[in-house]
């Protein structure tokens, strides 16, 4: 299976956005903005078709609109109070804009058949070209390198924002620049596994992490493992079976892990196997 | 020529009129609860239901309908650790519930062989095709989330309002929330079936966010709500049949605009 070209390229290309995504992943999970997150993903799905329909690099469109998005999102999410009915809002209208461009885009003589529409939304991860895999590899190491010089003042913020801001550290910043790396994640996801499915590869091997540990690094180290997991079992499982889209099955992978991570959670709950006062906790992202 | 000559117009109004209503009163209590993000997944639910039902040769409201229960139970079942919400866990939970969804619906799609044929109406929603009969299923679905908030909307807004003080008040909040995440599973799955599954969501939030952002009176909310809602969908109707743009583009935009607007407002009253 590793003759064939195209399964080389999904794994050179899947493999560092797997990485990245997982450990960006945790923060989201952590921060309580996985619906942020979801928001990003759809918003790429807009700038993709917008792409298409002004006839420009699907890839300009893609990172341009999550890149503005994201700054928006930080923006508008001042309070926390307000946060998901913003974010809520804001994902309406960008796929209401998704449809208008796809409309646009189907009128125009180099639309009709729905192709690009199909491809955004679901992601092709066996059609990548040598040059697409090779950016997208370059892409996901320096998010991952990017995520983890910021995984500690962004863990300070996190976890009580007012003890960081008096320690000087810029929390809103930091909040935005992070959405941006979801922001740019999300578009480079896009491309593997689709608009709408590339929260699996964040927010789920993140999840199953954050349920497993409290440990931050520890959590952030799983999250990544698991997501590298997910999407080379899933291009397997897709091989094998020819039937089963690749995303699907990547992120049908990613599902069985969280299940499982529930599993795992009530049975070391039920019967802990280390001392009380370093059990676990079930909740570790309250502060989110 | 006036719009109203032809029937499929009639049946677009007669059906954005009841979806409009139902989801401005759900919608209010979704942004009281904080719970938009359920709201999404719950619709997007619709996706895996009706491709599910297609390739299994049922017929489509079957599978939205259970689509939507699984995923509202789902929901409810694991976003609580020690017995209360926990917002971080929770949004983790939906967003793994709806991305399963998705991918589910794909892979039923590419089972199912037509792939891009009908992905866009289903994502996107129609509102040309509607018959008679939907409009009827619609109204029947619509009186009976509408009953379910006559009948429990106090204790179900005592218990969105002060979750601790309402359990001690002997009101079954946890009953009350997995019910209030059915009947948000049967509105957004009836509502999906006219406006396509990703934007159920306009309607649903944004005029509720508007009005949540004007008033803090509950009757005047709910009110407010349902007005904005159908001055969208109607709008949003009319201008699609003028200017031959999707319906979901007008209303997504107009919703957005209305909610913007509120923000605005409330800061100026404000300062």
């Amino acid at each position: 299976m590793l003759s064939q070209d195209f399964i080389r390229l999904a794994l050179l290309a899947g493999t560092p956005i797997a990485l990245a995504s997982g450990a960006i992943g945790y923060f989201v999970v952590l921060r309580g903005q996985v619906f942020a997150g979801d928001t990003l993903s759809h918003v790429s799905f807009t700038g993709a078709l917008a792409a298409a329909a002004a006839g420009v690099d699907l890839r300009f469109g893609l990172f341009a609109a999550t890149v503005v998005v994201a700054l928006l999102l930080a923006l508008l999410g001042d309070r926390a109070a307000s946060d998901d009915v913003a974010i809520g809002t804001t994902l309406a209208w960008v796929l209401g804009l998704g449809a208008f461009f796809l409309d646009l885009f189907n009128r125009s003589s180099r639309g009709g058949n729905g192709v690009i529409a199909a491809r955004t939304l679901f992601g092709s991860i066996f059609g990548l070209s040598g040059g697409q895999a090779r950016l997208a590899a370059v892409i996901g190491v320096a998010l991952f390198v990017i995520m983890l010089a910021i995984a500690r003042p962004l863990l300070c913020a996190t976890i009580d924002s007012k003890v960081a801001a008096a320690q000087g550290l810029p929390v809103t910043a930091l909040g935005a620049g992070f959405l941006v790396l979801v922001g740019v994640d999300a578009a480079e996801a896009t491309q593997v596994v689709g608009a709408l499915l590339m929260l699996g590869l964040i927010a789920v091997p993140a999840g199953a992490a954050a349920r497993l540990t409290a440990s931050p690094y520890l959590a952030l180290t799983l999250s990544s493992v698991f997501a590298i997991a997910s999407l080379w079992l899933g291009v397997v499982l897709a091989y094998v079976i020819p039937s089963f889209p690749p995303s699907s099955a990547i992120i049908g992978v990613a599902a069985v892990i969280y299940a499982l991570s529930f599993a795992a959670a009530s049975v070391t709950a039920r019967w802990p196997c280390w001392p009380r006062g370093a059990r676990p906790s079930t909740s570790p992202g309250s502060a989110g | 020529m006036s719009f109203f000559a032809y029937p499929f117009m009639v049946h677009a109004l007669e059906a954005g009129t009841i979806v409009a209503v139902m989801a401005a009163v759900t919608g209010w209590f979704v942004v009281l609860r904080r719970q938009t993000f359920a709201g999404h997944a719950l619709s997007v639910m619709s996706f895996p239901g009706a491709s599910g039902a297609a390739l299994a040769g049922l017929p489509l409201p079957l599978g939205y309908f259970a689509a939507c229960g699984i995923a509202a139970a789902a929901i409810a079942a694991g976003s609580r650790t020690d017995n209360r919400r926990n917002l971080a866990q929770e949004s983790a939970v939906i967003g793994a519930v709806q991305v399963t969804g998705f991918a589910l619906g794909f892979l039923f799609l590419s089972l199912y062989g037509g792939i891009l044929e009908n992905l866009e109406n289903l994502l996107f929603g129609s509102f040309l095709g509607i018959t008679a009969t939907q409009v009827d299923v619609l109204a029947g679905v619509a009186v009976c989330a509408l009953a379910f908030f006559a009948v429990v909307g106090r204790p179900l807004l005592f218990s969105s309002i002060d979750d601790l003080v309402a359990r001690a008040g002997g009101v079954p909040v946890r009953a009350l929330e997995i019910a209030f995440l059915l009947v948000l599973g049967l509105a957004v799955a009836s509502t999906a079936q006219i406006t396509g599954v990703l934007l159920v969501f306009a309607l649903l939030v944004a005029p509720a966010a508007a009005a949540q952002q004007l008033t803090s009176s509950i009757a005047g909310g709910i009110g407010l709500s349902v007005a904005i809602g159908l001055l969208v969908t109607w709008t949003g109707l009319l201008l699609s049949y003028y200017t031959d743009y999707s319906v979901g583009f007008y209303v997504t935009t107009l919703a957005f605009a209305v909610y913007l607007a509120a923000r605005l407002f409330r800061r100026l009253v404000r300062s």
